[in-house]
């Protein structure tokens, strides 16, 4: 049975629908309103407060703190200046994803990693040799995120003593909350500007109620799973078992993804440290991967056409679909569609997708299965660029 | 030389725009010539009180064409549309009747006044679906001559028929009631509850001089079901940054594809030349050449004011001296200290991002429209409300509001005195009406704009302030619009077309007229 977050009885205090999702053992709000679409605006338009507590969240200390850290992520922790946080999966032995998440460089010898899934044995065993220690701080931090072009007004309204035009994309800082302290990162999931804070659990309530105060007159507004998972497809972030599996839970090899079959090639850094399973990788940028993962777009036109052969306007539906789809070029399967969506705002049906990598360039058409009144049909597909929405406040630094 | 274009747009509203984003999308060098400082013309966003935005006439965006925004790639180019998802409707007695996008949430609502009602609810939304979706074809075509003997204009007759015979007996029947009814009579057919016939047959007389007893009213309902037949691509909301955010959209995408755009350039009169039009000369003297010249003002200002009407042959200068541009509706604009309470449902919940109408009985809008009739503005009008801030918070100072109202009736010409001197007395007749659902509304104000017929006539020079640039009523729609024989966006002088909504199909924040002049103008090519 899941049980209540930190926030829990503020959220369940909004929650008009009473819809929860167990995330990770945790009750989470699928939507707030009957209409979740409202949800979304609010984060594209205005802003939208997300509980993520749920996230799994560990701190690795010590003399090898930072040697520890490099030895479990893809990326250069040397890059990485205390203050700064890093987006980054980490990989078995054979260059194979486990898991994704972000690493906040508190001090110098001083790491917060999120994760999707338990990882305290991953991280303490491979800290064999290592003075450092690592803590399982899940429990005791609560994390809420505030997302949307006026997250930044709202947020400073709240933190008086540090000013928010100057943290750039990726960065993170201690502040006060009133008398209350917490670590403002500024990260999210939803492609917009937007903060993550981190807050010892015990004044969770207190931090969702100052901002709910200082946001009414933005439009602030709680936001549930369903709208987070159409921003997080708009902005082209993967989600495990939903889009890639980790290496933890496939059965079989064709289910493991490296990362750069999951278009985070960019998040191996080959020339720095060494790190688990960079041996596999360099191999594998070597060969080239075999699949890619891209995103999608399936023009409008064809599923009025499909549609209106039934005499009916497309039905896609309105929240993120996680079933996924084959897609096809010719009679040759070649990859398949794990998340897609109608995204209001780009009025277009949008997909991500792992793909053969032969057919992985941008404009390539592939064929995409669509239900039509129960009989199966293609829609043409186009490999277009991600992510597919990209506002120019995301990273700004001063204005938004 | 510099001053010579394929094509010159008289008019900066969104059709205008949409016109010369099609001309020069397909390669035009292509002008177009706004009067005002602004470009939008009806849909304009105007800061008229500081930090104060304002939808200034048109609020709700609800059939813009799907076909344009992708076209177009007004997504690119800056347009986002939110939702706007309910409609309350206040009542004196401190009920009140709230329609959401919760089904169930609806139908406990209606069943408090009615379960007859409640179920008929969804029934009536089923069979206006199949209506507009028999209407939408001809959104999306170009009306064919029905006096021409000309095969292209049969085979297009032949398939009109054809695709009406094709929604079947039951609906066609249905169909020639709403071309017929009244708003009133069709929707006492299905509702017993007196608000709700009220509430629905108010979209049934928006932007016309009828009442909602008044014969022929019943069609301008399915409008307002039009934008469900695109499904989830339905344009049916609010713009992000008021109306005039979709105009600046469409400018946008105009300019991309290498339209020139000038604003304050006042187009005094076509040039001409053997009967084809040769450019146009702006009211400082200028001139500009082209051998397309396209208007998208109203047809008064078409054929009478820009044209010589004496190179236009008799019938038609009589038939648009006879074409109906009586203007009936206000708009104010209020900018608010913060959001009022709705006496019948208090707090900032979800029924205040929708729309609030002030449409407590039928009777009450048919003596609101009686007091039109002869001359008098409303006392009790019908508002149709929303809060663009609510919506939008960016309309507004953070805590702060904007308020709509779109009033009816205001007739534009008033038996005693005139709008110059009737404007704020109009003005209070709406707060007052105001202040009976929104008690603290007057101190709440700090600025309000009153827009009467001839304010809306003399700002965006719509010939008698009717706010679909002509009548929506029977007589002039579809190959009657505007005059009959000239519906096909061309006109007696060669080179010289129409792309307003005064052309087929009319009204409303579609770009459609805009579009579908633009492929006929494609069509007839260069010369
Ligand atoms: C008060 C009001 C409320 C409305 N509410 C809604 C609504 O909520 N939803 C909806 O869909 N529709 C609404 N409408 C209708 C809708 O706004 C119009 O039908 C539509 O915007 C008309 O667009 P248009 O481009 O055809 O014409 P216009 O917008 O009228 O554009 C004509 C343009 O030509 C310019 N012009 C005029 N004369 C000259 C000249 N001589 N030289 C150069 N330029 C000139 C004008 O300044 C104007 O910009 C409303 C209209 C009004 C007036």
């Amino acid at each position: 049975m899941p049980i209540p977050t930190a926030f829990h009885s503020r959220a369940a205090a909004l929650c008009q629908t009473q819809e929860w999702r167990d995330w990770s053992g945790y009750l989470s709000a699928i939507s707030y309103q009957p209409s979740h679409e409202f949800e979304y605006y609010a984060v594209r338009n205005a802003a939208g407060l997300i509980d993520v507590s749920p996230l799994y969240k560990y701190e690795i200390s010590g003399p090898d703190a930072s040697r520890l850290v490099d030895r479990i992520i893809t990326r250069d922790v040397s890059q990485c200046a205390v203050g700064q946080v890093l987006y980054t999966p980490w990989c078995d032995e054979n260059g194979k994803v486990i898991d994704d998440g972000t690493v906040t460089r508190l001090e110098a010898q001083r790491f917060r990693i999120t994760a999707a899934d338990p990882s305290l044995r991953w991280f303490q065993d491979s800290g064999f040799g290592l003075d450092t220690e690592v803590r399982d701080v899940s429990r005791e931090l609560a994390a809420l995120a505030i997302q949307g072009p006026s997250s930044r007004a709202v947020l400073q309204a709240c933190l008086k003593e540090i000013d928010l035009d100057r943290l750039p994309y990726y960065h993170a800082a201690e502040a006060k909350l009133g008398e209350i302290p917490l670590t403002v990162t500024r990260t999210g999931y939803t492609g917009d500007l937007g903060y993550e804070l981190w807050i010892a659990a015990e004044h969770a309530e207190m931090v969702w109620d100052r901002l709910m105060e200082a946001g009414a007159g933005y439009g602030l507004q709680p936001v549930g799973l369903a709208a987070l998972d159409m921003l997080r497809v708009e902005a082209g972030l993967l989600l495990i078992d939903v889009d890639y599996s980790s290496v933890r839970s496939a059965h079989i090899e064709s289910q493991t993804s490296s990362p750069y079959e999951l278009g985070l090639g960019w998040a191996v850094d080959l020339e720095g440290a060494d790190f688990v399973g960079k041996r596999a990788l360099l191999g594998e940028k070597e060969r080239g991967a075999p699949r890619s993962f891209v995103g999608l777009r399936v023009p409008w036109a064809d599923l009025e056409r499909l549609f209106g052969a039934m005499d009916l306007p497309p039905q896609v539906a309105g929240r993120a679909s996680r079933s996924a789809l084959p897609l096809y070029v010719g009679r040759r399967h070649v990859g398949q569609a794990t998340s897609m969506l109608f995204s209001p705002i780009l009025k277009e049906y949008i997909a991500l997708a792992t793909v053969d990598s032969r057919y992985a360039r941008r404009g390539q058409t592939l064929e995409i299965e669509i239900t039509v009144e129960y009989k199966r049909q293609r829609a043409n597909a186009t490999v277009s660029k991600l992510p597919f929405y990209n506002p120019p406040w995301k990273k700004a630094v001063v204005g938004g | 030389m510099a001053n010579n274009y394929d094509a010159i747009i008289v008019g900066g509203g969104h059709n205008g725009l949409v016109n010369a984003a099609y001309l020069a999308r397909a390669g035009w060098k292509v002008l177009v010539l706004e009067q005002r400082h602004v470009l939008g013309g009806a849909a304009v966003t105007e800061e008229v009180f500081p930090g104060f935005k304002f939808s200034v006439f048109s609020y709700v965006v609800s059939l813009l064409r799907p076909e344009i925004i992708r076209d177009l790639k007004l997504v690119k180019h800056g347009l986002t549309i939110l939702p706007l998802e309910s409609t309350i409707t206040p009542l004196p007695d401190g009920d009140y009747i709230y329609r959401g996008a919760d089904p169930h949430e609806t139908f406990r609502n209606l069943s408090r006044f009615s379960t007859r009602d409640a179920e008929a609810y969804r029934e009536y939304g089923h069979a206006m679906y199949h209506m507009a979706k028999a209407v939408k074809y001809i959104l999306g075509i170009r009306p064919p001559d029905p006096t021409s003997l000309h095969p292209r204009e049969l085979l297009q007759l032949l398939k009109l028929g054809r695709h009406f015979l094709s929604i079947g007996e039951e609906h066609l029947y249905t169909l020639v009631k709403l071309m017929t009814m009244s708003s009133a009579d069709f929707l006492e057919e299905w509702f017993e509850t007196d608000p709700l016939v009220a509430t629905l047959s108010a979209s049934g007389i928006i932007g016309t001089f009828l009442g909602p007893r008044s014969p022929g009213s019943a069609y301008v309902l399915l409008h307002h079901y039009m934008g469900e037949i695109d499904g989830v691509f339905r344009a049916w909301g609010f713009a992000r940054g008021g109306t005039g955010a979709i105009s600046e959209s469409i400018a946008n995408s105009a300019r991309a594809f290498g339209a020139e755009i000038r604003t304050e350039a006042r187009v005094a009169k076509l040039l001409t030349n053997n009967g084809r039009a040769t450019g146009i000369v702006l009211e400082n003297g200028d001139e500009y050449r082209a051998d397309v010249v396209v208007s998208s003002l109203d047809p008064k200002l078409t054929f009478l004011k820009l044209a010589d009407p004496d190179e236009l042959p008799r019938e038609l200068v009589e038939d648009i001296l006879g074409f109906d541009t009586y203007g009936s509706s206000g708009k104010v604009n209020l900018a608010l200290d913060s959001l009022p309470e709705l006496a019948a449902l208090p707090g900032g919940g979800a029924h205040m991002r929708g729309a609030i109408s002030i449409s407590p009985s039928v009777d009450y809008i048919e003596r609101a429209y009686d007091q039109a009739k002869y001359g008098q503005f409303s006392e009790k009008p019908y508002i149709d409300i929303i809060f663009p801030s609510m919506i939008d918070p960016s309309m507004a100072p953070p805590g702060q509001h904007v308020m709509s109202c779109f009033v009816q009736y205001a007739p534009y010409q008033l038996a005693t005195g005139d709008w110059d001197g009737q404007r704020e007395a109009f003005g209070d007749a709406v707060v007052n009406t105001l202040a009976e659902y929104f008690p603290s509304i007057k101190e709440r104000i700090l600025h309000r704009q009153v827009l009467s017929p001839w304010d809306i006539e003399r700002s965006i020079g719509l010939s008698g302030g009717n706010i679909f640039q002509g009548e929506l009523s029977l007589s002039q729609l579809f190959f009657l619009r505007p005059a009959p024989g000239w519906t096909q966006y061309r006109t007696p002088i060669e080179g010289y077309y129409q792309c307003g909504s005064a052309v087929h199909p009319g009204g409303g924040i579609t770009g459609a007229p805009g579009r579908l002049a633009a492929l006929q103008i494609l069509k007839d090519g260069k010369r």
